[in-house]
């Protein structure tokens, strides 16, 4: 008759081969965190670094007084902010749809060919910041607005058109079914079977993602693509941190708005 | 005699009911919509000139260079790679704490307070305004951007990290506590193991998110492979340009279906 063996007095929640397992992990981790920092620190200046925090009492105490005479110089720029956020949003959602219906795998009309392209638009526009579309288009464009409004949209279309995408294939299918029964044609299945069960999803992603517009093109002005962005760099370009503390105040205070705007819109819609 | 039924149907309005407000609003966003397009000032002619250049942007996509800045793309996306990975695993180590004591159910009331302010204080800014106050004040090159993408990370870990403690099963805390566990007992058996897989996906996530935010942040001198894109353009080398930006589009397609699939491994 055999006997149970011995039990350690110590609870252990994993069996010693899987103990091991993850200790390995662990240290392979970190030896590649080591490893990445030395790369990455190879050309660092560390008497910069050091010396960071009497630059920033320095740049914090020039910021102070506030030069709140510039304020009324900032509301053109963020008129044309705000212009580019929501004609930006505007313009990607409407070349979103298109994308999303060919993406959505029950709508789609050639899953062979078009959806896979369809997919390609929405991961490509979604992997490209639209500080990068914004750069890539004032090169091209020109410097101003458009190039701003452009960048907004292209980089839109990924974000509404996953979205929606995903929102058409969640639809019930019993009610399209329903439409088609009646003998209706394949746009006015769309019209009446797919969109209005789509339609809260596609205003609230719409107003969302105008949302996150408003806070990207507060900077696509960096890189010479028009609104407030262009005063904050003239101004970092100049070193007057005290006007760059109103321009950044301002910024967080249109971000505050504009997310608290959305918020209402949405639970409006949903 | 029957009554006559309409032959027609028109849908009703699905969003708002009352026919004066819907039209009230539809003039409204009319008019915004003109009063914006028409403060736009759009100098076509440099439009037009710029089309031509698009032109030659676009055969760069389609030829892209490799080759001859391969030294310059090769060191931009090491320095990206490199400050991915760093700035991932010391952003989850800080936020970690953060986030614990950001979770009201475990955390104290003063500590909950300084920790949330963190949080909003990190998500609040962008990171391309923190990457700009960190490259003036650290100098110019990857440790700025490093920082930068640390203290995002800490707002955006941090935060879900704290919801998902508030959701908890209170169930197993108690039971924990009831053995007579201290602090450090309970949080390591109770709540750790109830967090644990959704902390790992986040993180994996994150990776992903800052390897996209370090294309973006060398623009304003953090280093990493968007100030070498930055370069390429300024020097009107599109294929080399091009080249770039499918490596970002390779990397983060890479990253993304990595990580989702690792996500789904470890859940």
């Amino acid at each position: 008759m055999t006997t149970t063996d011995t039990y350690s007095a110590v609870w252990q929640r994993r069996t010693p081969r899987k103990r091991l397992l993850i200790w390995t992990g662990w240290v392979a981790l970190v030896a590649l965190f080591v490893w990445c920092w030395q790369l990455m620190t190879e050309n660092t200046i560390w008497a910069f670094v050091t010396d960071a925090p009497r630059q920033a009492a320095d740049i914090g105490a020039r910021m102070w007084p506030l030069e709140w005479g510039y304020l009324p110089e900032l509301m053109g720029p963020l008129w044309d902010t705000i212009n580019i956020a929501t004609l930006g949003t505007i313009g990607g959602v409407i070349m979103a749809v298109p994308v999303a219906f060919l993406a959505a795998r029950n709508t789609t009309p050639s899953a062979t060919i078009l959806r896979p392209i369809a997919l390609f638009i929405i991961v490509a526009s979604r992997s490209i910041n639209s500080l990068i579309w914004a750069l890539l288009l004032v090169a091209i464009i020109g410097p101003g607005l458009l190039a701003g409004i452009v960048a907004i949209a292209l980089r839109s279309i990924g974000f509404v058109g996953k979205l929606l995408y995903e929102a058409i294939e969640e639809t019930d299918r019993r009610q399209i079914e329903a439409v088609r029964a009646t003998g209706a044609g394949g746009l006015q299945v769309l019209s009446y079977g797919i969109v209005p069960q789509i339609m809260p999803a596609f205003w609230g992603i719409s107003v969302f993602r105008w949302d996150i517009n408003i806070r990207e093109s507060t900077i696509l002005g960096l890189v010479g693509a028009g609104g407030i962005g262009l005063k904050l760099n003239a101004s970092i370009n100049t070193l007057s941190w005290d006007e760059v503390a109103v321009i950044l105040l301002l910024i967080l205070g249109t971000v505050v708005v504009s997310e608290w705007v959305s918020a209402k819109l949405r639970r409006a819609i949903i | 005699m029957s009554t006559s039924y309409p032959t027609t149907w028109r849908r009703p309005p699905q969003l708002i009911k009352s026919a004066r407000l819907r039209y009230a609003i539809q003039f409204a966003i009319a008019l915004y919509l003109a009063v914006a397009i028409g403060t736009l000032e759009v100098d076509w002619a440099r439009v037009a000139a710029g089309l031509e250049r698009g032109g030659r942007f676009a055969a760069g996509f389609l030829q892209p260079d490799f080759v001859s800045r391969w030294g310059d793309i090769s060191r931009g996306l090491v320095e990206s790679l490199t400050m991915t990975l760093t700035s991932t695993v010391v952003g989850v180590l800080l936020s970690v704490p953060v986030g614990i004591g950001a979770a009201s159910n475990i955390a104290p009331a003063p500590i909950y307070f300084v920790c949330r302010s963190i949080i909003a204080v990190s998500r609040a800014l962008q990171e391309i305004i923190i990457a700009i106050f960190l490259v003036a004040m650290f100098g110019f090159g990857p440790f700025a951007g490093f920082l930068t993408l640390s203290f995002a990370t800490i707002g955006f870990l941090a935060k879900l990290l704290a919801d998902d403690i508030e959701e908890i099963e209170p169930g197993q805390v108690e039971a924990v506590r009831s053995t007579g566990a201290s602090w450090w007992q309970m949080v390591n058996y109770s709540v750790q193991p109830q967090v644990m897989p959704r902390l790992i996906g986040l993180s994996l996530y994150r990776l992903d998110i800052n390897f996209r935010e370090s294309a973006v942040i060398g623009i304003v001198g953090a280093g990493g492979i968007g100030a070498t894109l930055n370069t390429a353009i300024d020097r009107y080398e599109y294929d080399s340009a091009g080249a770039i930006l499918l490596l970002i589009i390779a990397i983060v397609m890479v990253a993304e279906y990595g990580s989702s699939y690792l996500r789904k491994f470890l859940q």
